[in-house]
């Protein structure tokens, strides 16, 4: 009897997604566990795939496990946040301007271009727009929204619209962009954003970012197990390391959802979910 | 850690963009692990950009507003930093004191690191062949490789190209001829160690050194010959299948002990008698000063195959039947093949010659047949210095290539 066999959605939102869930999948049989994967190209399609059977898990995006959450409360069902990376937990994102740049605060915004990452980013898009609204500017009535969208489908998890909004905004096509707090130390020392170069105006209150969600009718012994491996993962053991750095983690952490619910609403500002997780978004193309 | 003393550094107005980065790893790193480290600065948004710098590095971080107005920032030292470390291997000395050898079988997994770096467990196993020390070693590699490396020269300026001479063209031809052969050599003394070389651990640095070197000789070696060569516009000349076969053998040697001990030991060796022999009968300057280099060089090589096989037959006696073996197995292989070629002989004759009269080819010839002696002789007393009995090293010595090399 062959054993039964964990399979986990991921979105290959880079080359690299296939070598680190090779990776776990070597690592996972060493360790007695059957374990395999599904890419898919955007996050919709996985979590559509968290409700057919087809996956027991899936390695989503904050905004993901919001539609996960939403699709599954609708259906009387109830999905949950298993683990997630330590670096997952208390981001910021922030708005930022040139250094020489007049605007000061939210409220100088008003009339002025706005760059935002892709459609879909929680982190350069949704919840700046959320913190903007908390201080009673609306996008696209208030300000102008540029949006910089890069491979959009993947939720954010490409770099790139948060870098072309920073350049835009270097170029001066746009007066303010927004971007992780990560990043915006990461443009400063890879030169992107020189030094100095910009000012930070906003900074979004902490949310999460990316955690393992059950899918509804998930064997209850396989995620056990599964999440048990996860946290059984050391820094110090050299077969790990890697493939906890290609992830970008120290240590794996039990899952928490109490830093999505400003995201929710984010989504529902934008109205990018309807409240039982059909994708509302005429211009959302993935 | 003094229980009163809290560290605490301050970053001022450098940003950790600006490498303020900087300044908070190495006061980490003076902590342990679960200590606690104060930071204050006033860059902007500082706080912001060490909040986040924590998460990746897994360092827990609080900031809070000191009564005075200013932030300060406490991060406990997490222990991700010292976790990387652990296992770590340690790859021997670098720098190696007399007599000192260094480690008997070279770890796959200290790769290409520095000899004594601190290697990260985890990292490649890269696949060098040779690893094993008494496969390569030579206890005067490293003065070997030194003395190399002050005996370079530069074929530009070393040989007195524009020197005025005036040759026969029947001996033009013969030089040309000679330098078709010699050219031909020296491809298989740089082929044949740069194929090891790749393979050797970079542990063994003064062997890979000494390689390193002894193929650069032999580039130069090719550059000499091809350029008096052409001297006078000869183009080269022939190339026969006997003398390649007879240096083909040496690229499929089974081993480098092995390899090194047919080309460097009996054929380099050869090779110099016969350099010797050109510096003394050379009709022209050029060919006499370019021969003299080159035989001072490959007297290095043969010192470092002399000191290998020393070295691999102190360590295994036993390997002296290898070596036999590899010796009458090549005489097998040639035992068909036709040997040194009628033309090199003849140029060679002619060169010591000087002239096609009768009495002239007489004295040539007799000086290229003592010069097969001089190539005998010198083989036996090298192998009777490996430790062959007198009857077996004439045999052996005997058994060698007509080719030479
Ligand atoms: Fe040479
Ligand atoms: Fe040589």
């Amino acid at each position: 009897m062959t054993q039964p066999t964990l399979i986990m959605g991921a979105v290959a939102y880079a080359p690299k997604v296939v070598t680190i869930w090779e990776g776990f999948k070597a690592w996972f049989a060493q360790q007695g566990f059957a374990f395999d994967y599904v890419l898919y190209s955007n996050y919709e399609a996985q979590v559509e795939a968290q409700f057919d059977g087809t996956l027991h898990v899936a390695w989503n995006s904050p905004l993901a496990w919001v539609r996960a959450d939403r699709m599954a409360r609708s259906r009387g069902q109830s999905v949950q946040a298993v683990a997630m990376r330590n670096t997952d937990c208390n981001l910021r994102s922030v708005i930022v301007v040139r250094a020489d740049s007049l605007l000061q605060s939210a409220a100088d915004l008003r009339g002025k271009t706005l760059g935002v990452g892709a459609i879909d980013s929680p982190q350069a898009t949704l919840l700046p727009l959320h913190h903007l609204r908390l201080a009673g500017l609306i996008g696209g009535q208030d300000f102008t929204v540029r949006r910089f969208d890069v491979l959009a489908g993947k939720h954010g998890d490409h770099i790139g619209g948060e870098r072309d909004a920073a350049l835009a905004l270097l170029a001066g096509d746009v007066d303010a962009c927004c971007m992780i707090d990560g990043n915006h130390l990461g443009f400063g020392l890879d030169g992107t954003l020189p030094a100095g170069s910009t000012r930070i105006i906003e900074r979004t209150a902490p949310y999460d970012h990316c955690n393992f969600t059950t899918s509804p009718d998930a064997p209850q012994d396989l995620i056990d197990r599964f999440v048990e491996l996860l946290m059984s993962m050391k820094y110090d053991d050299p077969q790990v390391r890697p493939l906890l750095e290609l992830e970008g983690l120290k240590k794996w952490k039990p899952g928490r959802v109490d830093f999505y619910p400003d995201l929710a609403q984010a989504v529902d500002e934008e109205g990018f979910y309807s409240a039982d997780g059909r994708i509302l978004r005429a211009d959302y193309r993935y | 850690m003094d229980a009163f003393f809290v560290p605490t550094i301050d970053i001022d107005r450098l940003g950790l963009d600006e490498g303020g980065l900087l300044l908070v790893r190495r006061a980490l790193a003076q902590l342990a692990v679960g200590e606690r480290l104060h930071l204050r600065g006033c860059a902007p948004d500082w706080d912001l950009h060490l909040t986040a710098w924590c998460r990746q590095q897994g360092h827990e971080i609080e900031i809070h507003r000191l009564a005075d107005g200013p932030l300060e920032a406490v991060i406990v030292r997490g222990p991700w930093a010292q976790d990387r470390w652990r296992g770590a291997l340690e790859s021997g000395t670098s720098q190696l004191a007399k007599d000192e050898m260094p480690a008997q079988i070279a770890d796959a997994a200290w790769g290409l690191a520095a000899r004594g770096a601190t290697v990260e467990a985890g990292s490649p196993a890269i696949g060098f062949n040779l690893r094993h020390r008494d496969e390569i070693w030579a206890a005067t590699a490293g003065d070997l490789y030194r003395q190399a490396a002050a005996a370079q020269w530069d074929p530009q300026t070393a040989i007195d190209w524009d020197a005025p001479f005036d040759l026969d063209p029947e001996i033009e031809a013969a030089i040309a001829q000679v330098m078709t052969y010699l050219i031909e050599n020296e491809n298989a003394a740089l082929v044949v160690p740069a194929r090891h070389l790749g393979q050797v651990h970079p542990h063994f640095r003064e062997v890979q050194q000494a390689l390193a070197l002894q193929c650069a000789d032999e580039a130069r070696h090719i550059e000499v010959f091809t350029r008096r060569l052409g001297l006078r516009g000869h183009r080269p000349m022939l190339s026969t299948a006997g003398g390649q076969a007879s240096l083909h053998t040496l690229m499929q040697a089974p081993d480098f002990s092995s390899a090194t001990f047919l080309l460097s030991v009996l054929g380099e060796g050869s090779f110099i008698n016969l350099l010797n022999f050109l510096h003394e009968h050379a009709p022209d300057p050029v060919t006499r000063q370019i021969c003299r280099l080159a035989a001072r060089d490959e007297a290095r090589h043969v010192a470092f195959a002399m000191a290998h096989l020393e070295h691999r037959l102190t360590a295994q006696p036993e390997f002296l039947t290898r070596l036999q073996n590899a010796v009458e197995q090549r005489h097998e292989e040639l035992a068909s093949s036709a040997g040194l070629n009628e033309e090199v002989f003849d140029a060679l004759v002619l060169l010591a010659a000087g002239a096609l009269t009768p009495e002239a080819i007489a004295i040539g010839h007799g000086a290229v047949q003592r010069l097969k002696l001089d190539m005998a002789a010198g083989r036996k007393a090298r192998l009777l210095r490996l430790g062959f009995d007198p009857a077996q090293a004439q045999r052996l010595a005997d058994m060698h290539t007509q080719n030479f090399m």
